[in-house]
This record gives C-alpha cells, structure tokens and sequence, in this order.
C-alpha cells in the first residue's frame, strides 16, 4: 500500500502531521493514519484560544467503526479550526494534508518541531509500521 | 486464549485486500479496500458476500429433540415445519440470556442450529447440561464453512450455480443437499442485513470452490466481498439485536423487545420462564428504544443517555448510517423517564448531544 508523505510538514509517531506557515503551525493527520481510520464522519475540534500540549489529545477524528484522538504535535494556542470539518470531515479522507487540516496554532518552542519527522523519516516509520 | 483461527476463506480475504482483525478468536475481514460504507450501499442495492464461517453450528437429533428444544428455548418451535427456520432466544432460569440462535428443523427428531460464534463452546455446555432423554447432540462448527450471500441480486446470483428453484425458497425456509456448483450445501433464507439473502453452509474442502462460483456467477451483477464492519452496521439499521450488545447475560429478551421470541403459554415449560413472565408482570425499568442524534455526534456502545440531569440508560449500539446519512443507536432506557422528558441527551466524552426516539427498526426494504 502507497501512502502519500509529502514535504514540508513534520510527523509525529503517532500519524499527526505539522506544517510550519510564519508564526502559526497548521496541524491535520497523515493520510496512512486516515487510512487506517477508514471514513471519518465525525470531527471533534478545539476551541479556538485553547492551550494544547504536546502529545496530550487536542481534537477527536471518529470513523464509522473507531474513535481516535488527535494529540497535538507540538504546543501552542489554537487560533484557527478548520469548521468546514464540522459538515464536511470526509476532507480528511480525501485531502489530509490539504482541505482535510484540522486547527492551527501559535508556535511557542520552534524546537518542537524540528524534533518531529521529516518525510524520510516518516517514509521509514510508516513501512515498519506496516510490517 | 488460542491463535486465531484461518477460515477456508482467508486467501479470499487476503486477496482482495481485506483489513482482517481477530474477531471472536477468528481471523475476519472488518472491510475491504473500498471501504464499510461503500459495502452498506452495495448491500442495499446490489449484493455482497459475507464469510460468516465463524458461526457455530450444533446438531439436536433423537426422540425427544423437540421436548429438550422446547425446554431450552424460549420461543415455540411446536409448529415448524420440516424445512422451516425459527429465531429464539436461549434463557438462564433467570431470565438472562445465553444466547439467541437459529433452529433448523430437518424433521422431528433432527435439527440444526446455528449459535454465536464467541458463544460456540458456551452454548454446547449449556445444551449438554440441560440434555434429558433420547437427545444426541454434535457440535459440528469446525466442519462447517459458511457465506452469507445478501442484498437484492442474490437470488440471480446463486440461480446461475444451482438447480434448486430458489423462487420457490420462503424466508426463513432452508434446504439441505443441495448442490452448489458442484458442493453439497445447506441453502437458507436468512440473513443479518434486512436485505433478502441466502446462507450457504459447505464442507470446508468445498469452501474455496464456492467461492470462486458465486464470485464468478456475482460479476454481471456487480457482486462484491462485505466485511464485519458493515455487517454490523447493516444488522443496527435493521435493528436486529447483536449477543453482547442488546443481548446479555445481564439483558433479559423482553428488555430487548423480543416478546414475538417468547412464547410463555407453550405446552412445556422452559428455561427462564418464570422470571419473564414476572418480569412482564412487575414492569421493565430498561428498555430496547431506537435513537436518532439531533446534532453530529457518533452515539456508541457504552455512552450515557440522559434525561434533564438523570442518567436513564446506556448505548448498546451506534453508528453512521450510510443508509439513512443519519447517526443512530439502540439503547436501554428507563421507559418512564423516556415518556416523561422533552430533553433526550446521549453523553459522548464531555459534551452532551440532543437525541430523539425513533421507531425500529431504523430501515426496512421495499417488498
């Protein structure tokens, strides 16, 4: 199975995904981790002004058959969420990395995200995960 | 617990790209690789196959088969014909529920049935204490491998391989001996979808074979391979109650709204008897209701459902409705609280979400 790792964004181990855009990160989950989901129907996001932590759940992504949360990949203030998840979550699905973003938030440690993956890396992950 | 078990179909599954997963100490497909909710539509209005070789299958033979099934079931089986299938819940003196089975009658003294999967070795204990009198009993799941062929096309599907007159098959009828592109089979319609549809039970030397058969006859037809994902999905819209979930131990049939399944006034008395019709006397304080979310939210198994700031229940089950594009659930509540209350909430993780009743079951196809 072909997953799609694209640049520019980081990874975390567990299948969320960090795009560094100035002062803000956009925040969604890789498209191995929609797969496994299957359909997503239902997105539970943060309040706009919350306090996320790293590695700690920030959104809810259910599929019909599996609950999942979404942990944040790095801290920060969320500053945007992406409503159009509210009547349309299959984005996720067809888009993950694009329309399928799921909040954005202020960068408080740059640090973080060089800690995550970049695609080589993830590339690896994602193929030993598989076996 | 012992390694999952392959059934014959497995290659199948692994072929086409199934995502399979333990079920039940089984080895299963949970979806294929066009996804649940494409299988739901296809279900609905074409035809799937379904590997339900898991299903246990046990053999009541002798003089008095009908008096020990009379004694164990909670439905009558006084009136079925050879031929003829009957539903009924399997009780504890208790009145709580060991499991819920299909009885095949053969003839007066043989019958087939078909139990839980996860119940299997359960069950045949349950049977072998509860034996009296002239009564063989053979648990055959290990020789057994099963499809279920359902949706609307299944009937010009499985006329292609066979020279039974299906037509001519009621629901809720079966045949055995019949020949299925060359494979001796049991033939019944039944099914766990709300769809019409057969079940086909082979020998698991013939299962690969049949599979290919009914693969094949399935293409003009635009057959394709359904996994458990959908099946319960499938079972939920058409509120047919899952062991576990609407079933239990704990649940007794009348909570479960299953009262057609109990027969009381039948000539011999069995197990569980008693207490539901006790139960029946004193009132239910838990009930079988469907539910339909008023706002996006996934009702599942477990969540609580609240009446003002009363929790009156729980989810048994939930899900996306593909059919319907709505999210529903079964749930046990309180049928007063229900009756009484403008404000129906279902609580998912720390918010609660406004929920109407419905009635079940949620979808029923056009005859």
């Amino acid at each position: 199975m072909d997953y799609k790792i694209v640049d520019g964004v980081r990874y975390t181990r567990k299948h969320e995904w960090a795009r560094p855009e100035g002062e803000t990160a956009v925040i969604g989950l890789s498209d191995y981790a929609q797969d496994k989901l299957g359909e997503i129907v239902f997105v539970e996001l943060p309040e706009v002004g919350a306090e996320v932590e790293a590695g700690k759940g920030s959104a809810v992504i259910e599929s019909v058959k599996a609950v999942a949360d979404l942990y944040a990949p790095i801290d920060g203030t969320v500053v945007e969420v992406n409503e159009e998840l509210l009547d349309q979550p299959e984005l996720i699905n067809s888009d993950p990395y694009g329309d399928g973003w799921v909040y954005k938030v202020e960068i408080k440690d740059e640090s973080q995200l060089e800690e995550l993956m970049d695609k080589t890396a993830y590339e690896v992950f994602v193929a030993e995960e598989e076996e | 617990m012992d390694e999952a078990k392959k059934t014959p179909f497995y290659e199948k599954h692994a072929a086409l790209e199934g995502k399979i997963v333990d079920y039940s100490g089984w080895l299963l497909p949970v979806q294929f690789s066009r996804g649940l909710v494409e299988e739901v539509h296809a279900t609905r209005r074409k035809a799937t196959l379904f590997d339900v070789s898991h299903m246990g299958e046990v053999s009541v033979k002798g003089n008095d088969a009908e008096i020990f099934l009379q004694k164990i079931v909670t439905n009558d089986i006084s009136g079925l014909k050879n031929g003829a299938i009957i539903y009924s819940p399997v009780c504890y003196p208790d009145g709580g529920v060991v499991d819920d089975i299909l009885i095949y009658r053969i003839d007066k003294n043989n019958y087939f049935l078909v139990v839980n999967a996860a119940n299997t070795g359960k069950d045949y204990n349950w049977f072998l204490e509860n034996r009296s009198g002239d009564v063989e009993l053979e648990n055959l799941s290990a020789d057994y491998a099963q499809l279920a062929l359902q949706g609307p096309e299944s009937m010009a599907i499985l006329q292609q391989i066979t020279a039974e007159p299906l037509v001519e098959m009621k629901y809720y009828h079966f045949r055995k001996d019949v020949d299925v592109a060359g494979a001796n089979c049991i033939v019944s319609r039944t099914g766990y979808t709300g769809e019409d549809g057969f079940e086909i039970y082979c020998s698991n030397a013939d299962a690969s074979d049949l599979w290919d058969a009914l693969w094949e006859a399935g293409q003009i037809h635009e057959l394709s391979p359904a996994g458990l994902g959908a099946r319960d999905v499938l079972r939920l819209e058409a509120a047919m109650p899952l062991y576990g979930h609407e079933l239990s131990r704990d649940i007794t049939p009348l909570q479960a709204r299953l009262d057609r399944f109990v027969a009381p006034g039948k000539a011999i008395p069995f197990n569980g008897r008693e207490a539901l019709v006790k139960q029946k006397q004193e009132g239910i304080n838990r009930l079988l209701f469907g539910l339909e979310m008023l706002e996006r939210g996934v009702p599942r198994e477990g969540y609580p459902v609240t009446a003002g700031d009363k929790e009156i229940g729980w989810v048994s089950s939930g899900s996306y409705s593909p059919t319907l594009d709505k999210f529903i659930a079964m749930a046990f509540l309180d049928p007063e609280a229900v009756e009484e209350t403008e404000e129906l909430r279902v609580q998912i993780r720390s918010r609660s979400y406004r929920v109407r009743t419905t009635k079940l079951p949620f979808y029923r196809r056009e005859k």
